[in-house]
């Protein structure tokens, strides 16, 4: 099933090309759509409502096309802006009462949708209140609940993170991905930082100059790499354990690499070795063990996006060719 | 946390996470979600819905502009008089500076909080297209002004029959009024809402509406106090074509049988009041064209 897709999709402004010739498709769950300032994300968002006619090319979301059907699209589509929305005089049950109405909910099913959904957002006993008085991290919140309202089947959010502290911003990750966890809800997320994505999404599509540049799964990115870490305390017999491991263990022929945190407090301590299977874990196990150290943890190694770019930068540079 | 306590509050951990629930009810579309955006306006325009400093002002000029007319009506009823002391048609001229103020407060309420706070990319994310907000603030703005200036000439009418007065007489007058006031409203609205909607800072709506108002009607009566004294009687008649409230007059001096309220009451005969009709009418299109322009490049 696709929720948005785009074909040879292109905007042009007399003096900018905002999107050009952006082919895509994206299926349910949690997508991040990454860029930097002014890579076309806000105008794709735009044109997928229904508000901005493309220049050229195409686009469907749940199946409808933007150039003809977008009062429907706005109808089963939230939208959460980047910037703030938020009339400061009235409080948030009322404001959401009223975006709910406008999507078309009847009053009863408004009032009542409403408080549901400030309560999924975590908005409790606040929501009485003038919206004026709210922290930046419940403005969020309840911009993000008129966006879910009125249960649509895809939400479109424009940096949801922006202007949070960094708890602010885990809980809004975490609450993004429950919109389509718990909710059932697809979500476009869009994204100036590649890492916090990373642990939201299933899929992420990352556009420069308005030209796709990747779309790919997390998965893909972030795939287990062969590469162990492994922390040991020290005692008296082995004063530096981490240096008596690494002998020991490659005394038995296991490959150690360099550790990346090299020259950072504390990076001495981290053992990282090229694991061939399930074995390496015993024998590390057993070294350790055999050594009379404390093993402080094993654990896989993954990827991160943002490693996957910084080590590649053929994957700035080149573009993927349309499907 | 002591043991007692962890069953109730697991009971009540259930309680409150009852899970999301989709929702597949009725979605009523267009044309409810703009009738949904009229009547939260027209409220707005009274206060209603919002905080209670929002209700002061219309609530105390709403007060104000009906006071007058119950006081007539209880001196007419009183005095068992055959007539009122104010035509129907003349009380919104009369009264015209309450009405203006009304305006200047309401129309920034209306249009500039949108853009101010930039509300108006949510709207245009649900189902209304442009024309839909345009119209929906248009006539709640046009019926929050039909309510002020309407309710007074409801008031005056009730006790004009109450005293017994002529009924076929207090009718036609009244009914005279109400086109009168309805006129008055819609252009009215159009002009504090395309004032209002030039820029989001409330303060310079409110200024540029009473601006429009005050300094039109005090140029164009002023000079026309002039033309008056020196006897240039067709020039009285033109120049009320240059205010909004003297449009009104004219329209209804010619149509509507009211009384002039120029100078010599040398209000426009037929021929042209058409004119003035057709301005009124194009000030009242031009607004709404203006309006339409206005928010074309409002969206998100």
């Amino acid at each position: 099933m696709t929720v948005i897709a785009t074909e040879s999709l292109s905007k042009r402004f007399p003096r900018v090309t905002a999107l050009d010739r952006l082919s895509m498709d994206i299926g349910p769950g949690v997508t991040g759509l990454v860029g930097a300032n002014g890579a076309g994300k806000s105008t794709l968002i735009k044109i997928l409502l229904g508000l901005s006619p493309a220049t050229e090319g195409r686009a469907e979301v749940l199946g409808l096309d933007v150039a003809t059907k977008g009062g429907e699209i706005r109808e089963r589509v939230g939208y959460m802006p980047e910037h703030d929305c938020l009339p400061p005089d009235v409080s948030a049950t009322e404001f959401v009462v009223h975006m709910a109405r406008m999507s078309g909910l009847p009053p009863a099913a408004a009032r009542e949708r409403t408080a549901d959904t400030l309560r999924h957002v975590g908005l409790y006993e606040e929501r009485y209140r003038p919206i004026g008085g709210y922290s930046t991290g419940m403005k969020q919140r309840v911009k993000l609940a008129q966006a879910l309202v009125h249960d649509p089947d895809v939400v479109f959010l424009d940096e949801p993170t922006n202007g949070l502290d960094p708890v602010g911003r885990d809980e809004m990750l975490g609450l993004i991905r429950r919109v389509h966890t718990d909710f059932g809800i697809s979500v476009l997320v869009t994204s100036h930082l590649l890492g916090e994505l990373e642990r939201t999404c299933d899929h992420v599509v990352v556009i420069d100059g308005g030209k796709l540049l990747r779309s790919s799964s997390t998965s893909d990115y972030t795939q287990t790499m062969g590469t162990i870490a492994v922390e040991v305390t020290d005692t008296d017999t082995h004063p530096d354990g981490t240096k008596a491991v690494r002998e020991a263990l490659g005394a038995r022929g296991i490959t150690l690499h360099q550790s990346e945190e090299e020259g950072l407090p504390g990076a001495g301590h981290i053992l990282l070795l090229e694991a061939t299977g399930e074995e390496t874990y015993d024998l590390v196990r057993d070294t350790v063990a055999e050594l009379g150290l404390g093993l402080v943890r094993m654990e896989q190694r993954r990827h991160h996006i943002s490693e996957v770019f910084k080590d590649n930068p053929a994957h700035k540079a080149e573009e993927v060719p349309a499907r | 946390m002591s043991t007692p306590n962890t069953a109730a509050q697991s009971a009540q951990t259930q309680i409150h996470n009852i899970g999301y629930r989709k929702y597949d009810g009725q979605r009523l579309g267009r044309a409810y979600a703009r009738r949904s955006l009229y009547s939260q306006s027209l409220r707005g325009a009274y206060g209603l819905g919002r905080s209670a400093k929002s209700k002061v002002t219309p609530m105390i000029l709403f007060a104000v502009m009906c006071v007058p007319a119950a006081i007539m009506v209880a001196v007419a009823v009183a005095t068992n008089a055959t007539k009122l002391p104010v035509e129907y048609t003349r009380y919104a001229i009369v009264t015209q500076a309450i009405i203006g103020l009304y305006l200047a407060a309401q129309a920034p309420q209306s249009v500039s909080r949108d853009l101010r706070f930039k509300t108006v990319p949510l709207y245009f994310s649900r189902p209304i297209e442009r024309v839909d907000y345009v119209v929906a603030k248009f006539a709640a703005m046009a019926t929050a002004l039909l309510i002020l200036t309407g309710v007074p000439l409801i008031i005056m009418y009730a006790g004009s029959l109450l005293a017994k007065m002529d009924f076929s007489d207090q009718t036609k007058g009244f009914a005279q009024g109400l086109v009168s006031v309805l006129l008055l409203s819609l252009l009215f609205a159009g002009i504090g809402l395309v004032m209002a909607a030039l820029t989001p800072r409330r303060g310079f709506g409110v200024a540029a509406v009473i601006a429009v108002l005050t300094i039109s009607y005090g140029a164009v009566s002023t000079v026309q106090a002039i033309a008056d004294a020196q006897g240039s009687w067709d020039a009285v008649e033109w120049l009320g074509l240059f205010s909004p409230i003297t449009l009104i007059d004219g329209v209804q001096t010619a149509f509507l049988g009211a009384s002039s309220s120029f100078p010599g009451a040398h209000g426009p005969g037929a021929g042209l009041g058409v004119l003035y009709l057709l301005v009124v009418l194009a000030l009242i299109a031009g607004s709404y064209g203006a309006l339409m322009r206005r928010y074309r490049k409002a969206g998100l």
